[in-house]
């Protein structure tokens, strides 16, 4: 079916832009992800799953400038014991990352396997990202696929001793990064991934996770704080029987977030927990587009996420939970709220049931408010200032959002950044 | 210690006026008893004292220790030493009680220009008062009454007010929900804190409370005046007769 004029424009406006990197054994997954990109279109605002969010500047064949923001701060997560994988404006940065050796995990970058024939992350790569086209289309995730410039590929084979920090520096106002990651969780291994950074002028990311039977991964990043700067990222993954996959986002600023998150519960007993956290202050849009699909026994999902937006920010959430014939037991749990600090901010929500098996519990709920004004005078009439006792109010609300993170460690790490968001704004 | 003259005060947002003219005065040191018919005006005036919005003062005036509070921020008024154990103490989901506490006793502190408790100091003294309170070691890590039983959450009130210490107290119906025993521990919580630097106002329907907290003045409010004011007696009378004979005796 021929794609709408404006589509096919834009599309190869892009498209033409970009250089299919020389492949390798990657080389197949490549041109088919390219194709797939030819057919399906860049999405456009017509495009019923981006109705919410504009992705006009991601689509663009022109990457718009984003100033470097100097925080002054440590980054995030410096200070803990962790094997730092640096990438600057989307490239990998041998000087800056760690010895990538660490027992029980084995890290590659992407530019090194494409020049091997025979790899493992040949049967992954685009694999996933392929099977997240249906029932609803991603192109973006599609185009990282096809011309991703850099990336790694993860191999956890045991339990490795520390996280693997992905670091996304940002130095070129102008940068337009690709990364893809393939991350394999062997059976009844595990392993923490943490990431941050604003990684780039405009960021598409994409992130293929497959955790094999009774694996366990668990993914923490920290969208950096630049102000301007755009991001596109997908993460796609496949869960085998008793495997556990928690994600938990926090983003901090940034002119417009959309993170896509595809789960696909395969094997019976498996857990998987998408969470995220957002503070937004004026030009900020961020979305979360989550699509979970239980396709086994007594396997449980949740979603949790709360938005905290001011000055005219926007949020939006677009959550789906799929019960396939046959997944019964299920448990799913769904819920996205925003804190709406100001009249001019908003939050658009669509979350989504659909469910084809009869022994299931499935739950979800969305809602949009102020702080409450009891708890808010309650506070105040115990000695607490106004502004201490808004954000007492608002870490609360944020807090079963941050209540996912497993470590300690991070989530108080977390919670700095958050409280340091807060104290920013008094 | 606390002044209240001629106070009126209607609803922001209604035509209402439910206070009419209210004046009381509590001294250092005295426990005084407010009771009154459902509606008269008690919550209402226990609120504009400790600075709720929703209500505007039309009239009069109010001091503590001297110090007009009407124009002061809630925090403030807590600061210089106005505590209201609500009638309808308010749940905070995902602020823990603890946290709540120690924030509340550090801000009060820091607004007097006192050093902040350390945290060793603090969990010492809270473990304590909680003991004291029949409060457990789990309710002071849950969030701020999320959960708890009627009764829980009115010694948890009294917790707090034993943490902050004021100067005056406010008892908005305290004793309402709360069993026999909890009401004697929440009686002797309020006793243990009687001194002659402390005034209280205690607002109630039933002189049970006044059995354990033994009142020095007792007021009858109503429709958003103060009627009649006597000594214990007068909650004895209220007991037996309700408010029928005194009112028409103040309208007479
Ligand atoms: N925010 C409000 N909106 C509407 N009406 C109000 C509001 N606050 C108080 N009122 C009204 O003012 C009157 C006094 O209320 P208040 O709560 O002070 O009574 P009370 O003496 O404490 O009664 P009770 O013994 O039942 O606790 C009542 O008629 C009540 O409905
Ligand atoms: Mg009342």
């Amino acid at each position: 079916m021929a794609l709408p004029e404006a589509k096919q424009t834009a599309t190869e406006a892009r498209l033409a832009a970009l250089e299919l990197p020389e492949g390798g054994c990657l080389k197949a997954a490549r041109q088919a992800a390219l194709s797939r990109v030819q057919t399906m279109g860049l999405p456009s605002r017509r495009d019923e799953y981006w109705k919410y969010t504009r992705p006009d500047t991601l689509t663009a064949a022109e990457v718009s400038k984003a100033a470097v923001f100097e925080t002054g701060e440590a980054p995030m997560f410096d200070g803990f014991d962790r094997l730092k994988v640096v990438f600057v404006d989307g490239v990998f940065d041998a000087d800056a990352s760690d010895d990538l050796s660490l027992e029980g995990i084995s890290i590659e970058r992407i530019a090194d396997i494409c020049e091997k024939d025979i790899h493992w992350a040949k049967d992954l790569y685009g694999v996933l990202e392929a099977r997240g086209q249906t029932p609803v289309q991603r192109p973006l995730a599609a185009l990282n696929t096809a011309f991703a410039t850099d990336g790694v590929v993860i191999h956890v084979t045991g339990t490795p001793s520390k996280p693997v920090n992905l670091v996304y520096r940002h130095a070129d106002e102008a940068s337009d990064a690709i990364l893809h990651h393939v991350i394999k969780v062997d059976s009844g291994a595990s392993a923490t991934i943490l990431e941050n950074g604003p990684a780039a002028a405009r960021f598409n990311k994409c992130m293929e996770i497959d955790v094999a039977d009774g694996g366990a991964l668990h993914v923490v990043r920290a969208q950096g704080r630049d102000h301007e700067r755009r991001a596109a990222t997908h993460m796609f993954a496949r869960l085998g029987t008793e495997s556990v996959f928690k994600s938990f986002t926090l983003t901090v600023n940034g002119v417009l977030t959309r993170n896509e998150a595809v789960v696909e519960l395969t094997g019976d007993d498996a857990v998987a927990h998408i969470a995220g956290a957002c503070v937004g202050d004026g030009d900020f849009h961020h979305d979360d587009t989550v699509f979970i699909t239980h396709d086994a026994v007594n396997c449980e999902s949740r979603q949790v996420f709360k938005k905290v937006l001011r000055n005219g920010a926007t949020g939006v959430f677009q959550g789906k939970i799929l019960v396939k014939e046959g997944a019964q037991k299920t448990d799913g749990y769904q819920i996205s709220q925003s804190l709406l600090l100001d009249d001019d901010s908003q939050f658009l929500a669509k979350p989504e049931l659909e469910i084809y098996a009869d022994d299931v519990a499935c739950s979800h709920g969305s809602t949009s408010g102020a702080i409450d004004e009891e708890g808010l005078f309650y506070l105040r009439s115990r000695g607490v200032p106004k502004a201490e006792a808004t954000d007492l109010m608002t870490l609360a609300f944020l807090a079963e959002a941050v209540d996912e993170i497993e470590d300690a460690d991070v989530a108080g790490a977390i919670i700095e950044r958050l409280e340091g968001w807060l104290a920013r704004r008094h | 210690m606390l002044e209240i003259k001629n106070l009126q005060v209607k609803l922001e947002d209604e035509d209402k006026q439910i206070l009419k003219g209210l004046d009381l005065k509590v001294e250092a040191g005295k426990v005084h008893a407010i009771m009154g018919p459902n509606g008269s005006g008690k919550s209402t005036l226990s609120y504009v004292l400790s600075g709720r919005d929703g209500y505007e003062v039309t009239e009069g005036s109010a001091t503590l220790e001297g110090e007009d509070i009407l124009e002061l921020e809630p925090e403030e008024r807590a600061a210089a030493g106005m505590f209201l154990a609500f009638q309808y103490p308010v749940e905070i989901p995902g602020v823990g009680n603890m946290t709540f506490l120690r924030t509340a006793v550090n801000a009060q502190r820091k607004a007097r220009g006192e050093e902040e408790l350390s945290a060793s100091d603090f969990l010492k003294e809270v473990r304590a008062k909680a003991k004291t309170l029949k409060i457990d070691a789990d309710m002071l890590k849950r969030p701020v009454n999320v959960g708890f039983s009627g009764g829980e959450k009115k010694r948890n009130e009294i917790l707090q007010m034993a943490m902050l210490e004021p100067k005056l107290c406010i008892l908005d119906e305290t004793d309402s929900g709360l069993d026999v025993d909890a009401m004697k521990l929440v009686a002797e919580g309020v006793n243990a804190l009687r001194d002659e630097n402390r005034g209280f106002l205690v607002i109630t329907h039933y002189q049970r409370l006044l059995d354990h907290i033994k009142p020095d003045v007792v007021h009858i409010l109503a429709g958003g005046r103060i009627v009649k004011t006597g000594g214990p007696e007068l909650a004895l009378e209220v007991e037996n007769n309700g408010y029928a004979g005194i009112l028409a005796e103040v309208d007479a």
